[in-house]
């Protein structure tokens, strides 16, 4: 499909926002019936690049070319029209519009002025097949569908908008192995046909699948672009972050002794249809990885320790003795001293307009005040240590959480609920979206937290982080422990292999659904 | 799931507040000493549409997930207005109606220009906007007064072929020509879009300011109806500040009821007039009971908590406590 000239080209375009240079004389080909795969760390200028090509922000100055004539854009609708369309890595559904309604919202259908329900739900159906998502109904209401399922209407979403070039900016972060196997397909599909794909994502074997060439930003600039295969991970990884990168996870230490009494223990854990049976246990010094496809339970798990589900059946042990835990208020009690790093860090995380002492301090007050007075200095020391701790890089503590990048505010989130000192942590997929840097932060966290005596329970999407962090991971299916591996049997294959409940000498097939 | 168990759940809130009102009604009828007749319904149906017109106004300004405090005072305010201009001859009696829907529009409007242009909080806009149209009433109708032409208004208030009540079946139109025309535009699927998420609707590129201002408009011009019929059920203009503040908070009660989330985005017009007609038959459940007025207001607050609790009831059953907050 190679044609003339290349589809898009930019040239020297740069961004300023106040005194931070967020693009700097950046350029860019892309070439139609191609996947151009964008790599870089948060704050590489990723980020901008698509709002800028995709008419959210205008550039300084620089140069946009499209079919050989200059343009600029005003609004991302003026954008869609010339074709450029992308799916955001923040969500743009609306939740209490239906999947229909939100797949043409752009530009719906229309009949005597109003809008043409019928066609629109065609439209909508067409647009979900297209997707590899045509289980979703188009009248179910967005609010209604788990985040994995939302990511398959934001394509459906772009798909209808018949676009020329289109951006997926991390869009397979919150998705199930199975659908990014399917979205795989539609994206190849797609540059058969033409299209040319901008594909950014921190998972490097997905761009090694997918691109054809890659492009890879550092502080505002692109340092190089290559033929995908020419360059190994690790030569990637260092133009990312321009220095030697090794020791990604941290040494793992010595299993913990199986004698050993555990910290948090559950037993015949049940809940709705979405828990079943679930037995577990967790000692100190612990890091326990639970894996398995998205939406298998494993939220579920935590916020059933956590004590936000009702209804449950089966018993929590936390050190030896039953315990009831029927909120989050309850399950931070230093008797229990449990803490939960969510999954939603926008929602369920940070308080994001207020200050970053305040979200720091929120989990912790108890811990600080006397007689329901905060102690200001108490405070102070005890989020300055945080701050250092986790090297968190602001400006103040007075500045809004939401002024931070990705990586600081999950930062920000971990130090919340280390202000409390929790003996036992679970955290829900925390390192989704976030850059490599921040991403081994938190892994040598994790291991401090645990040689310090915290039996860490640890969701993840991502399966080098369980190969690389967990001393054991818990591979669940279908709201049950399907399988337990410890130490060296923690391995991509077997991962893979249990997850998709397949048998080992299954495992071929499971190599090609999983890839 | 099947296609209209989809529909049964997003429409939940209007459905509810339809069998809210069934109930109330039937229990007013049915102590009612003439029970159900024409001239009960009517009386009824008169009483109620005046509320209904000004809760479809805040349900449209809710579903943005703003709120219009002003209503009440555009709804006096052309009460007042009415009384001077809607008199005289058919054709100076239809410019004078066309001069009170202005009216009531243009009220609408400022309420609209200065949230969307002055950024300035709804709540505090209204407030502010609506001492201003209450004013403007005084100074029209310092003392209670004026007249409407009153075939006009004798029709309005009457019934057809003997059964019909006329103020109901205006109820009707107006929703059929203002309120359905709208949630099928791309403009209503905006204004709900803006009260659900406003920043995924900006980047979705819809009209939200565009969405903003027609739902302030068409809310104005909805209490301007509201105003037009007062005065024909009345006769008279009277600036009556707590009759307006009264109707502001009713209207809220009446979209709450009627299954309209104040955070915005989900709900119809549809369930805010039934919502305005159950609000009225539980201020009437009092007469049929025979109990003594001074009840009345206490009586109202605790029949209201009752119906709202029993909307939230759904919350029980909840099994994730994460789901009571979305």
């Amino acid at each position: 499909m190679s044609r003339a000239g290349p589809l898009f080209r930019m040239e020297g375009v740069s961004k300023r926002y106040g005194g931070v240079r967020a693009l700097d004389g950046a350029e860019l080909t892309v070439n139609a019936g191609q996947i151009h795969g964008i790599l870089g760390e948060n704050g590489a200028g990723k980020s901008t690049l698509i709002k800028i090509m995709s008419g959210v922000v205008e550039p300084d100055e620089g140069q946009m070319v499209l079919d050989g004539k200059e343009i600029a854009f005003a609004s991302p609708a003026a954008a869609n029209d010339a074709g450029i369309v992308c799916v955001f890595q923040e969500l743009s559904l609306i939740p209490h519009l239906s999947v229909a309604d939100n797949i043409v919202i752009s530009n719906p259908p229309k009949r005597f002025g109003m809008i043409d329900r019928k066609k629109q739900r065609a439209i909508a159906e067409e647009a979900l097949a297209r997707a590899g998502a045509a289980d979703i109904h188009p009248l179910a209401l967005v609010k209604d569908l788990p985040l994995s399922r939302r990511q398959m209407v934001e394509i459906a979403k772009a798909l209808a908008r018949k676009p020329r070039i289109l951006i997926l900016d991390e869009a397979t972060s919150a998705l199930t192995a199975s659908d990014v196997s399917k979205v795989f397909d539609v994206l190849k599909r797609l540059r058969e046909e033409g299209l040319a794909l901008l594909y950014i994502s921190h998972r490097m074997h997905e761009i090694a699948e997918l691109a054809d060439v890659c492009t890879v930003f550092r502080n505002g600039s692109n340092v190089a672009s290559f033929a995908t295969g020419t360059k190994s991970g690790n030569e990637i990884v260092e133009l990312m972050i321009g220095r030697e990168y090794k020791n990604v996870f941290p040494p793992k230490t010595p299993p913990v002794p199986s004698e050993r009494p555990p910290v948090v223990e559950c037993r015949r854990l049940g809940w709705a249809d979405q828990l079943k049976d679930i037995s577990i246990s967790v000692r100190a010094g612990e890091v326990v990885g639970l894996g398995g496809l998205d939406g298998q339970g494993q939220r579920e798990l935590l916020l059933a320790l956590f004590g936000v589900l009702r209804g449950l059946n089966g018993e929590v042990l936390v050190g030896g003795k039953p315990v009831r835990i029927g909120s989050p208020r309850q399950a931070k009690r230093d008797e229990i001293g449990m803490a939960l790093i969510p999954e939603d860090r926008k929602t369920e995380g940070l308080l994001l307009p207020m200050s970053v002492r305040d979200n720091l301090s929120f989990a912790a007050l108890d811990h600080v005040s006397h007689g329901g007075v905060i102690d200001g200095a108490a405070e102070k020391s005890r989020i300055d240590k945080m701050i250092r701790l986790l090297a968190i890089k602001t400006a103040g503590t007075d500045i809004p959480a939401g002024a931070l990048s990705g990586g600081n505010q999950q930062k920000i989130v971990i130090a919340k609920w280390l202000m409390n000192q929790p003996r036992i942590i679970l955290l829900n997929d925390p390192t989704r979206g976030i850059d490599v840097g921040t991403k081994q932060e938190i892994y040598q966290l994790l291991r401090k937290l645990a040689d310090e005596g915290a039996a860490i329970i640890f969701y993840s999407t991502d399966y080098d982080e369980l190969i690389g962090c967990c001393d054991r991971v818990l591979v669940m299916y279908d709201g049950g422990i399907r399988r337990e591996l410890a130490g060296e049997e923690i391995t991509e294959h077997a991962l893979i292999a249990s997850a998709l409940n397949v048998e080992e000498r299954g495992a071929g097939q499971a190599e090609v659904a999983g890839a | 799931m099947k296609d209209w168990k989809y529909w049964v759940a997003e429409q939940r809130g209007t459905l509810f507040a339809f069998a809210t009102f069934v109930v109330m009604f039937t229990i007013y009828v049915s102590n009612h000493p003439a029970g159900f007749t024409a001239n009960v319904v009517q009386t009824a149906a008169n009483k109620g549409v005046l509320l209904a017109f000004v809760a479809m106004a805040q349900a449209l300004v809710v579903i943005t997930a703003g709120i219009d405090l002003s209503v009440g005072m555009i709804f006096i305010l052309t009460n007042c207005l009415a009384s001077w201009i809607v008199v005289g001859t058919p054709l100076e009696t239809a410019l004078g109606i066309v001069g009170v829907l202005l009216a009531g529009l243009a009220c609408g409007a400022v309420n609209g220009l200065i949230v969307i242009y002055g950024r300035l909080q709804p709540i505090v806009t209204t407030i502010a906007t609506g001492a201003i149209y209450f004013g403007i009433a005084l100074l029209l109708r310092p003392f209670p007064g004026g007249s409407v032409n009153e075939d006009l208004a004798d029709f309005l208030t009457g019934k057809i072929w003997g059964v019909i009540p006329v103020s109901l079946v205006a109820l009707v139109v107006v929703v059929l020509v203002v309120w359905v025309p709208f949630s099928r535009s791309v403009m209503g699927r905006a204004a709900y879009a803006t009260g659900s998420s406003e920043a995924a609707a900006y980047m979705s590129a819809m009209p939200i300011r565009r969405a903003k201002f027609l739902t302030y408009t068409l809310a104005g011009l909805l209490a301007g109806i509201g105003g037009l019929f007062l005065t024909f059920f009345t006769y008279t203009g009277e600036a009556a500040l707590a009759s307006g503040n009264a109707y502001t908070l009713f209207s809220i009660a009446a979209v709450v009821l009627g299954g309209i989330s104040l955070y915005g985005g989900t709900g119809s017009a549809i369930g805010a007039v039934f919502g305005a007609l159950a609000f009225r038959a539980i201020g009437d459940l009092l007469f049929v009971f025979d109990l003594d007025p001074l009840w009345q207001p206490l009586f109202q607050g605790v029949v209201l908590l009752i119906a709202v609790s029993l909307g939230a009831f759904g919350l029980l059953r909840v099994r994730n406590k994460l789901d009571w907050f979305t």
